[in-house]
């Protein structure tokens, strides 16, 4: 660290005490300690989820829901809890508005295979950003050859935000729904979701929101944000793989029919057909990821012991830092960050090297960073992107692992460039 | 620290040949347009945004010249560098018979899964060329 002062904001936000909850950062690649700047794709998880998860897997391994003895109880109690946890973690009015899915690409298609498809006809239109992830892009697609719907899409301007004149224009009377990434996964920008909010209400439109990059870094309240469906993944904000979830608005949940169907999901099932269990487990068919549900829980226990403003605050600094250091890089080309607020994600290139050789080399420093198109393509497109080496960074990162970065890249030019 | 070996070994290995792959990546042989050629052929790989275009000139199932074009990571350039040395010259019934593991070989370093595309892009543009796309009956991608 160049800034002790930033190690211990008056918030009280330490990252020493951060790194030491993570103990995969002590682990060294290729002899040197690991600087793992790849949380868009997944993060670590600290010593607590894994722990809450081995507790269950050792204590009180069991089904949910139907068990009778103590265990079955204990288990439900703890999975319930981690949906309640969630609930609070984004304000909504009941936990019951609460999925758990496997993740946030699971919770797109939820919706669209059942709110879409029992709601949209021919000449409707969703609405969508250019800066989405493939998975709020092609579940739409989908409908749109089922159903005949229009699928539009909000272009992003060559600064890399969200164009909101272009956004007023295609949100129009026969929009049904408008689809938007709250913070994108390839720029780092978080959308104005209020301002698409308001467009949305206007012509009477539901406003769904992608939050499986926003929701690890700052603070989410579904209520003041006013969407109508929001998703995340439990691997991306600390949690394990295989658990994410979806928030509905829980009028729309109840007239909506499930999803994938079977055991749990049912109240009775006869021979002549079937009624749906209560929410949210109308739509948790068959026996769900429990350890993965519990250690979400304890994810969202982490990051509320430190709380999301601090975090926020904390990765806002070292964005600005980062910020700093790369343009301080003639030879080194960055998209977007350059109006509108941003997380301490930075898509860029070193002139004349592949990203994939980049990477590479990177990783030699132990530098684990992304080189790609991120699953989001139309953007990279839009905005004549090639792949580009990605940086995304989260509350365990420090600055001084900015600049071995920074020199790291140094390095892969000098080798790489022809 | 576990057994499994790094994917992303490329490029720690002897330098000697990581001198060699940069040499070919920097100063690729056969770079370039190929006026008059018979057989053009040109795939990408979308997952990295690479691209090629491998031409050949033959007489008589024999390949006169050869040559190629695109943009690529170190690996790609490479393995169409070597390869395009290695068929200049050769029967287009060589072409057929030139296998992944041969090519492989050739690069003399260890690809590791990741990595495996970017090494195989140019043989698979030769072949789908030389065979004619409909014609070729591909190669198993992964043991």
């Amino acid at each position: 660290m160049t800034e002790s002062a930033l190690r211990i904001a008056p918030s009280g936000f330490d990252v020493e005490a951060v790194r030491r909850d993570f103990p995969i950062l002590d682990r060294k690649v290729h002899d040197h300690p690991l600087i793992y700047m790849d949380n868009a794709a997944t993060t670590q998880r600290p010593r607590q989820v894994v722990d809450a998860m081995v507790s269950y897997l050792t204590e009180y391994n069991a089904n949910i829901h139907r068990a009778i003895h103590t265990l079955g109880y204990e288990a439900t109690v703890a999975y319930e809890d981690a949906h309640k946890k969630v609930a609070r973690f984004i304000n909504a009015k009941s936990w019951r508005e609460i999925v758990f899915v496997r993740n946030a690409t699971e919770a797109l298609n939820l919706v669209a295979m059942t709110w879409g498809q029992a709601n949209l006809r021919a000449g409707d239109e969703v609405v969508v950003s250019l800066m989405e992830h493939h998975s709020d892009i092609v579940p739409w697609q989908i409908l749109r050859d089922r159903l005949g719907i229009v699928l539009k899409f909000i272009p992003v301007t060559p600064q890399g935000i969200l164009d909101l004149e272009a956004a007023r224009r295609l949100i129009t009377t026969r929009t049904k729904l408008v689809g938007l990434v709250h913070a994108s996964n390839v720029l780092g920008v978080i959308n104005p979701a209020e301002e698409i909010r308001a467009m949305a209400k206007e012509v009477g439109a539901l406003l769904l929101l992608d939050g499986a990059q926003s929701i690890p870094h700052l603070p989410v309240d579904v209520q003041s944000l006013g969407c109508d469906f929001f998703v995340a993944s439990g691997h991306k904000m600390l949690g394990p793989t295989g658990i994410g979830f979806l928030y509905g608005r829980k009028a729309l949940l109840q007239e909506m029919p499930p999803f994938l169907t079977g055991g749990d999901m049912i109240a009775t099932v006869t021979t002549e057909g079937s009624t749906w269990n209560e929410l949210p487990w109308k739509f948790e068919a068959g026996t769900s990821a429990i350890a993965e549900g519990i250690g979400l829980g304890a994810a969202i226990d982490y990051l509320s012991s430190i709380g999301m403003e601090n975090i926020y605050q904390y990765e806002k600094e070292l964005e600005h830092y980062t910020l700093e250091q790369l343009n301080k890089c003639p030879w080194l080309t960055l998209y977007g960050h350059r109006v509108g607020e941003h997380l301490a994600v930075f898509s860029f290139n070193v002139e004349g090297a592949h990203p994939h050789d980049a990477a590479n080399l990177l990783d030699r420093f132990a530098i684990a960073v992304r080189s790609g198109h991120h699953c989001a393509q139309p953007l990279m497109t839009h905005l004549g992107m090639d792949n580009t080496l990605r940086a995304s960074l989260y509350l365990y990162n420090t600055r001084a692992e900015v600049e071995v970065l920074v020199g790291a890249l140094q390095e892969v030019r000098k080798l790489l460039v022809r | 620290m576990t057994e499994i070996p790094n994917p992303n070994q490329i490029l720690d290995v002897d330098p000697l040949m990581m001198d060699l792959l940069l040499d070919h990546y920097k100063h690729p042989h056969n770079f370039g347009p190929l006026p008059g050629a018979d057989i053009v052929h040109e795939e990408g790989n979308p997952s990295c945004g690479d691209q090629m275009r491998i031409a050949l000139k033959t007489h008589d199932g024999l390949i006169e010249d050869i040559k190629f074009e695109g943009r690529g990571c170190i690996i790609s350039q490479a393995a169409a560098s070597i390869l395009t040395d290695l068929m200049k010259g050769e029967s287009l019934e060589r072409v057929k018979e030139f296998t992944k593991d041969d090519m492989l070989e050739n690069l003399g370093i260890p690809i590791g899964p990741m990595r495996l595309k970017c090494a195989l892009l140019a043989l698979k543009v030769l072949k789908s060329g030389v065979y004619g796309q409909a014609h070729w009956p591909g190669e198993e991608e992964d043991e």
